[in-house]
C-alpha cells in the first residue's frame, strides 16, 4: 500500500485503534486533515481551542487507560496545546500530540507560524520527536504510542513538517507490529528480594500505614491493591490522583491525605512506623514540611519510574516494578509467611486511627441558610448514587470534590493534581462523556475556573455531550481567596471578580439548559431535575457561601500533625498508645 | 563531590539539548560537558562533570537514565578511572621569554603547534589540575586565549561503556 505523508499518520491512528482525534486544523496539517477526511474509522473531535483538545483527549486517556491523541497545527496551535501537555505530563497521562510544523526548508527561518515545538515541549514530554524524512514517519508513530503507554506513562509529541504529508509523495507504508528502542526498556518485575525484605517490614508492623497513589490507577492495580490491604487489615490512605484506587467507602479506607486530606489520614501518616508508598511520588502538597514527614516511619516505596524514589524522601525499601506485579509478588508472599502480624498492636492502631476519625473533621454547618458548596457534593454523590466520572477544574471546588464525593471505582475522578490547571474541567467531562456515552458525566467546577475554557460549550453542542455542569460560584477565586485570609491578613488582592457573566444566559446562548440555584432546599431537587435531562448538557450556577474554606489544611512549611482544622480536635494524641 | 558521568546516547538531533535542558530545569551543576560520536556512528558519547551531594548524584543519574535517547550510563568517580582534558593555551612570545615558555611547555608535556614571531599555540593533555597549573605557571599578561575540551574519561581495566 502506497500512502503519502498524511495518509500515513491517519492510517497509523486506525492501526492504533484509535476512536477520537481532538484538534484544531490549520495551515502546517491541511494535508493531515485532507487525509483525514478521506475516512471514517477515527472520529475528529473538533475543539474551540487547541488547550481544550489536550485537555479532552487526557480525560479520554484518564478514564479508559487508552492513550489520548490530539491534532494541532504549527506555531500558535502548537503553543495552546502546551498546558494541556504540561498537564498531562505531571499527572503521568499516556498521550499522542501531533503538531504541524512548518517545511523543513523553511525550518529555522522564522517562517509564519514557525515555532520551535520540540524546544518548547522539551521538558514537559515523556519524549517528543520532529519528522525529517518520510522514510521515519511510520516508524515514528509507533515509537510515539510505545513510549507514551508503556513504563511510567506520559505524552509524546510528533513534530510534522508538512512537505513530510505532501499528498503527492507516496511510499510503501508498513506499520511496524512490535517495536524495540535498544535506549528505552522500562522495568517491569521488581527485584525479589527487595519485595522479600519490604513483606517482612511489613507483617513486622505496628502502626502500618498504606499510602497509595496514581500509579496505582495509571497501573490498573486497583483490584490488587484492595486485594493487598484487606488481606493485612492495614488502614489506606490515597492521595488526591490516587482517589479510586481503593473504595472511599470501604472501612480500611481513612480518607486522602496531604495539605486538604483529612485529619486520620495525616495524624495516621505523623506517627506510623511503617509505610508502604505504592505509586505515590510524595508530593509537596502531600508531604507538607519535609523535615517532619513521617519521622517515626519506616518506609517502602514501590514505583515504576526509578527518579520517583528517595526523589524527596529517603526511602527505606525502594522497589521498582510495576505495581500490579509487585503487589501480586507480595500478597503470595504475605500468604506464605510465617512471621505474624502483631494483631494486639493493630487492633490498637485501629483505636487511635478510629479515634482520629471521630474528630469528624469535614464537618461542616448544615444549617446554613446559604448554600454550603461541600453540601452540594455530598447531594451530587447521592443523586449520582455515588457512580458518576467526575470531573474537576482546580480550586477550592476540587478540594471540595475530592473530599466529599466518594470514588469506589478506579478512572471516575479526573482533576489536574499535579500541574493544577484551571479551564481543565469541563474540556476533560467532553472528552469523558465521548469515551463512556452512558455513564453520568459531572465537571465540578468555579465561576473563575470554568471561564478558562467556557469557549468548550460549543463543542458540546456539537457533539453532543450532556455533562453537567456544578458550577460552585462564591464569587472568587476561592483557593486564593482563603491563602489571602490565613496568610495576607484578608487582603484580597485581585481574588474577587467584579463582573461574572449571567451563566444561565450563557449555557443558553450556547443551546443548553442553565439552571441558577441559591437556596440550599433547592440544591437536591435542582440536581434531580438535571440529572434527569439524559440528552442535555445542563450548567447548573449554584451560589454558594462565599466565605467558605476548605479544611484541614496543611498550611505551607508546616507538617501533618500541624493540620488546621475547622473545629479544634476533642482527641488529645496519644503517642503512648504504640 | 565531583563526578564524571559518562553517557552513551543515541547520535540524534536535539539529544544534546535534552541533556543539557535537565541540567538546567531541576538546577544541577554542569562544570563541563563533551560530546561526540563514537565508533559507532549512531551513538554519542557524552561526558559532564558535575558536583553534588550523594541524594542529588543519584536523582541526576536516574533523570538521565529516564531520558529516552540514553542508552547507558556510568558515574566514572565511583570506580578507578583515567581522566584527561585537552587544552590549546595561546601565548604572546617576546625574544627574551620565547625559551622559557617552550621549556615550560616541555616541562608539561606540551607540544608547540603554531609559531609566529610573536606567539606560541602550545597543546596540552592531561588531567584538568595539571592543565589548571600549566595556566598558572605562565605569565597572567603573556595569555592570550585558552580554551579547553572539559575532561573525558573511561574506567581502567576491560570493562567497558558500550551496547
Amino acid at each position: 500500500m502506497e500512502l503519502s505523508g498524511g495518509e500515513i499518520v491517519v492510517q497509523s491512528l486506525i492501526d492504533e485503534g484509535v476512536e477520537f482525534l481532538f484538534g484544531y486544523p490549520g495551515g502546517a496539517v491541511l494535508h493531515l486533515y485532507d487525509a483525514i477526511f478521506h475516512q471514517e474509522e477515527v472520529k475528529h473531535i473538533l475543539v474551540r481551542h487547541e488547550q481544550a483538545a489536550v485537555h479532552s483527549a487526557d480525560a479520554y486517556a484518564r478514564s479508559t487507560g487508552r492513550p489520548g491523541v490530539v491534532l494541532v497545527t504549527s506555531g500558535p496551535g502548537a503553543t495552546n496545546a502546551v498546558t494541556g501537555i504540561a498537564t498531562a505530563h505531571l499527572d503521568s497521562i499516556p498521550m499522542v500530540i501531533i503538531s504541524g510544523q512548518v517545511g523543513t526548508p523553511v525550518i529555522g527561518s522564522d517562517a509564519f507560524q514557525e515555532v520551535d515545538m520540540v524546544g518548547i515541549t522539551r521538558p514537559c514530554v515523556k519524549h517528543n520527536f520532529l519528522v525529517k524524512d518520510l522514510a521515519d514517519l511510520a516508524v515514528t508513530m509507533k515509537k510515539a504510542f510505545h513510549v507514551a503507554t508503556t513504563g511510567r506513562p506520559g505524552p509524546v509529541v510528533v513534530d510534522i513538517p508538512k512537505d513530510i504529508t505532501d499528498p503527492s509523495i507516496k511510499i510503501p507504508y508498513v506499520y511496524p507490529e512490535e517495536i524495540s528502542m535498544r535506549s528505552y526498556n522500562p522495568v517491569v518485575k521488581g527485584h525479589s528480594g527487595q519485595i522479600k525484605k519490604a513483606v517482612d517490614l511489613l507483617l513486622q508492623a505496628k502502626q502500618p500505614m498504606i499510602y497509595a497513589g496514581g500509579g496505582v490507577i495509571l497501573g490498573n492495580g486497583s483490584d490488587e491493591l484492595t486485594a493487598f490491604a484487606r488481606l493485612l487489615n492495614y488502614p489506606v490512605t490515597n492521595t488526591l490522583m490516587g482517589l479510586g484506587g481503593y473504595p472511599a467507602t470501604d472501612k480500611q479506607f481513612i480518607g486522602m491525605l496531604g495539605m486538604h486530606g483529612t485529619y486520620e489520614a495525616n495524624m495516621g501518616m505523623h506517627e506510623s512506623d511503617v509505610i508502604i508508598a505504592i505509586g505515590a511520588r510524595f508530593d509537596d502538597r502531600v508531604t507538607g514540611k519535609l523535615d517532619e514527614f513521617c519521622p517515626y516511619a519506616k518506609i517502602i516505596h514501590i514505583d515504576i519510574d526509578p527518579s520517583s524514589i528517595s526523589k524527596t524522601v529517603k526511602v527505606d525499601v525502594p522497589i521498582v516494578g510495576e505495581v500490579t506485579t509487585v503487589l501480586k509478588e507480595m500478597i503470595s508472599l504475605i500468604n506464605a509467611s510465617n512471621i505474624e502480624i502483631d494483631q494486639k498492636a493493630l487492633t490498637e492502631w485501629w483505636s487511635q486511627v478510629n479515634k482520629w476519625r471521630d474528630v469528624n473533621c469535614l464537618e461542616y454547618n448544615r444549617e446554613s441558610k446559604v448554600i454550603k458548596p461541600q453540601y452540594v457534593i455530598e447531594q451530587l454523590y447521592q443523586v449520582t448514587n455515588g457512580d458518576a466520572f467526575v470531573t474537576s477544574d482546580v480550586g477550592q471546588h476540587q478540594m471540595f470534590a475530592s473530599q466529599y464525593y466518594h470514588f469506589d471505582k478506579p478512572r471516575r475522578w479526573i482533576n489536574s493534581g499535579g500541574l493544577g490547571t484551571m479551564g481543565f474541567g469541563l474540556p476533560a467531562a467532553i472528552g469523558v462523556k465521548l469515551a463512556h456515552p452512558d455513564a453520568e458525566v459531572a465537571c465540578v467546577t468555579g465561576e473563575a475556573s470554568i471561564q478558562m475554557c467556557i469557549q468548550e460549550l460549543a463543542t458540546a453542542t456539537q457533539y453532543s455531550t450532556p455533562v453537567k455542569v456544578i458550577n460552585l460560584n462564591n464569587q472568587y477565586m476561592g483557593m486564593v481567596r482563603q491563602w489571602q485570609e490565613f496568610s495576607y491578613e484578608s487582603r484580597y488582592s485581585q481574588s474577587y471578580m467584579d463582573t461574572i457573566p449571567d451563566f444561565v444566559k450563557l449555557a443558553e446562548a450556547y443551546g443548553h439548559v442553565g439552571m441558577r440555584i441559591d437556596k440550599p432546599e433547592d440544591v437536591r431537587p435542582a440536581l434531580e431535575e438535571a440529572f434527569a435531562m439524559k440528552d442535555r448538557l445542563v450548567f447548573m450556577d449554584i451560589m454558594t457561601d462565599r466565605t467558605e474554606n476548605v479544611y484541614p489544611m496543611i498550611e505551607a512549611g508546616k507538617a501533618h500533625h500541624e493540620m488546621k482544622l475547622r473545629v479544634a480536635p476533642g482527641t488529645p494524641i496519644n503517642r503512648e498508645l504504640a | 563531590m565531583r563526578h564524571i558521568i559518562s553517557i552513551l546516547i543515541e547520535n540524534e538531533s536535539g539529544a544534546l539539548s535534552r541533556v543539557a535542558g535537565l541540567f538546567s530545569a531541576r538546577g544541577y551543576n554542569i562544570e563541563s560537558l563533551t560530546v561526540a560520536p563514537t565508533e559507532d556512528a549512531t551513538l554519542s558519547r557524552m561526558t559532564v562533570v558535575t558536583r553534588g551531594s550523594d541524594d542529588v548524584i543519584e536523582q541526576i543519574t536516574k533523570q538521565l537514565n529516564k531520558l529516552i535517547d540514553v542508552v547507558k550510563l556510568i558515574d566514572l568517580a565511583e570506580s578507578i578511572h583515567v581522566e584527561r582534558e585537552l587544552m590549546l593555551v595561546k601565548v604572546k612570545t617576546t625574544d627574551e621569554t620565547r625559551e622559557e615558555i617552550k621549556r615550560l611547555s616541555e616541562i608539561f608535556r606540551g607540544k608547540i603547534i603554531d609559531v609566529t614571531v610573536t606567539s606560541y599555540v602550545i597543546e596540552m593533555t592531561g588531567p584538568s589540575d595539571k592543565l589548571d597549573a600549566f595556566v598558572l605557571a605562565l605569565d597572567e599578561e603573556a595569555v592570550i586565549e585558552v580554551v579547553r575540551s572539559g575532561p573525558m574519561g573511561m574506567s581502567r581495566g576491560e570493562k567497558g561503556l558500550h551496547l
